[in-house]
């Protein structure tokens, strides 16, 4: 930035600087105006499924640990010893009573209160032990979405998510009348800045380009489910607070909404053969019909979208490394749907992780953002496809085709405004 | 019958067919040979690159890769088709397997542990990829073929990059 430049004369509504991606000094202003002021996902509550469960994971660059203390609320805390800053907890997940450092042995419980002091003579008169806990974030959740933020006076999740929550019911319909799970994560990561990441998932214009490969690798149902670019119901609605959601299979969009015409692919037949013993058939088609998830990505910002049929969890490391999550799920009822999830687990992988027939091809191409958004930092990178063609939906959404970049448009939005916001 | 495991040397006859095998599979990986590499592999073949290190139950869980037969070769025609820009410009790996142990040794299979090093290169950046590596060789008549093999990553539950070769 030149000194007269702020963060926000970066953004124009048709366009952003280059150095978005580049700049040391605004990544530090992100992590400290965007990532420990607003609300970070942090966990999908199957993960945390009892008391005593905890995930290790970060908000913006801050290690913490969520947790479900023996109440069951679930608590998001700093991981990190209040005697001399050593991490309390290394697992990624499990099962505890509490945290304990490994350096002095200070004792945590499930809600951060410190417990234990060994030789406590020595704090005599300089240390109230209930005075001190691990440092604690504010966390709600929403729809089974757990998310936390650092701004005791931040607005409420639900505030925070307003119309997001509609879709957020609708995503969660994919489990066919059974709750979501986590089945398992693919974890890597790209040498590039994370808004990159955070524009992809609303980027219905790369995917038949970027995507030929895995386009040509799947059978003629899927590819044609996939084939949206002239479809004019396919649409990406601006959601506000940075948040949009791009509608690639609309026909999906809402999966109670099922007049029965639509076949089941014939991919599936298996699954179907083996469900049918066990449930009914109504039930049976609501979770096979359900098997590529929902008909869109619903994006939020800055750092989780629900994305079809997983979520996309991404971590900013530094201004040109970020670490993404690609989080499968599935529905959490009796033993007969694990042919289900079985069978979404193996498309996941088709597409998804870093060695899956998609991801891999998106990573290269945001590598080569990275590399070439060196060139001419004051050349602006162009957000403007449709932007004559945006009109507001019957909600009021700001609304334009599902290869426009609607959803870019609002995720830049929101970044201007929190970033300007001193 | 099956030997114990402490019997076999790495110098049994049908220990370094599978050896041999397995060099020839790691060269021809390196040098992106992708459809003479398919032909090391026997019909019922499954290729995993899991994330759970510990688990043998590869279908109920989510790996990197879980590969059958028509799954690999749909991977082949991706890497080598020419659209996958992930493959078009992929790393160049070296790689070396070694610190063979012989698991389970018959006249008609011989399954070997070994530790693979990779080194890849891209753009000024070496990437290192360890791992445990588990064969499962059909020793037979008409040539020796891979039914089995697992890559156990030292970081598979960890973030990894994306990658546009094969391990």
């Amino acid at each position: 930035m030149t000194i007269d430049e702020t963060p926000a004369d970066l953004v124009a509504a048709d366009r952003v600087a280059g150095r978005l991606y580049t700049d040391p000094e605004l990544f530090e202003l992100e992590m400290t105006r965007i990532f420990e002021r607003t609300w970070v996902w942090v966990a999908h509550e199957s993960e945390l499924p009892g008391p005593g469960t905890f995930k290790s994971t970060y908000v913006g660059r801050q290690p913490v640990i969520v947790t479900r203390d023996r109440k069951g609320v679930l608590r998001t805390l700093l991981n990190r010893c209040r005697h001399r800053g050593a991490s309390v907890c290394e697992k990624p997940f499990g099962k505890a009573n509490g945290f304990t450092c490994p350096y002095h042995a200070w004792s945590y419980g499930l809600d951060g209160a410190l417990r234990g002091v060994p030789y406590p003579d020595g704090y005599e008169g300089v240390l109230e032990r209930k005075d001190i806990s691990l440092g604690r974030l504010r966390t709600e959740s929403y729809g089974g979405m757990v998310f936390a933020t650092f701004d005791e006076a931040a607005e409420p999740l639900e505030d925070f998510l307003g119309d997001v929550r509609g879709w957020i019911d609708r995503f969660m319909a994919q489990g066919g009348g059974f709750p979501i799970k986590v089945l398992g994560r693919h974890r890597f990561t790209f040498r590039g800045n994370w808004k990159i990441q955070l524009e992809n998932t609303t980027d219905g214009y790369h995917f038949p380009i970027v995507h030929r490969s895995w386009m040509a690798s799947v059978d003629a149902e899927t590819a044609d489910m996939m084939s949206f670019m002239t479809d004019p119901t396919a649409v990406t609605h601006d959601l506000g607070h940075g948040h949009s959601v791009m509608q690639m299979v609309p026909e999906h969009s809402d999966l109670a909404a099922d007049d029965g015409t639509e076949p089941l692919q014939a991919r599936f037949d298996h699954v179907v053969a083996e469900l049918s013993t066990e449930l009914d058939d109504a039930a049976v088609r609501r979770v096979v019909r359900a098997m590529h998830g929902t008909g869109f990505n619903l994006n939020l910002f800055p750092n989780v979208s629900m994305s079809a049929a997983f979520f996309r969890v991404l971590r900013p490391i530094a201004v040109d490394r970020t670490e993404i999550e690609h989080i499968a799920i599935g529905p959490d009822g009796p033993a007969a749907l694990d042919v289900v999830n079985r069978e979404r687990m193996r498309v996941h992988e088709h597409f998804q992780g870093p060695f899956g027939f998609g991801t891999p091809d998106d990573a290269e191409g945001w590598d080569r953002v990275q590399r070439g958004a060196q060139a001419a930092p004051g050349m602006p990178i162009m957000v403007n496809r449709g932007l004559a063609r945006e009109k507001p939906s019957a909600e009021g959404w700001p609304t334009s085709h599902v290869t426009d970049e609607t959803g870019m448009r609002a995720a830049y939005a929101q970044w201007k405004e929190m970033m300007g916001d001193d | 019958m099956t030997e114990a495991l402490s019997l076999v040397p790495t110098t049994d006859a049908r220990v370094a067919r599978a050896i041999d095998l397995i060099w020839r599979e790691a060269d021809l990986l390196d040098r992106r040979e992708y459809r003479a590499w398919d032909e090391l592999y026997a019909d019922d073949a499954l290729y995993v690159i899991p994330i759970d290190r510990e688990t043998d139950d590869f279908a109920s869980v989510l790996n990197m890769v879980y590969d059958d037969t028509r799954m690999r070769r749909m991977r082949i025609n991706r890497l080598t088709e020419g659209y996958a820009i992930a493959a078009v410009d992929a790393a160049r790996t070296v790689r070396t397997v070694s610190r063979f142990v012989p698991l389970a040794v018959s006249d008609d299979e011989v399954t070997v542990r070994s530790a693979q090093i990779l080194v890849a290169y891209k753009r000024d950046h070496h990437d290192l990829w360890a791992a445990d590596v588990e064969h499962v060789v059909r020793l037979g008549a008409d040539g020796d073929r891979i039914v089995r093999k697992v890559i156990r990553l030292v970081d598979s539950e960890a973030a990894v990059p994306a990658a546009g070769f094969l391990l």
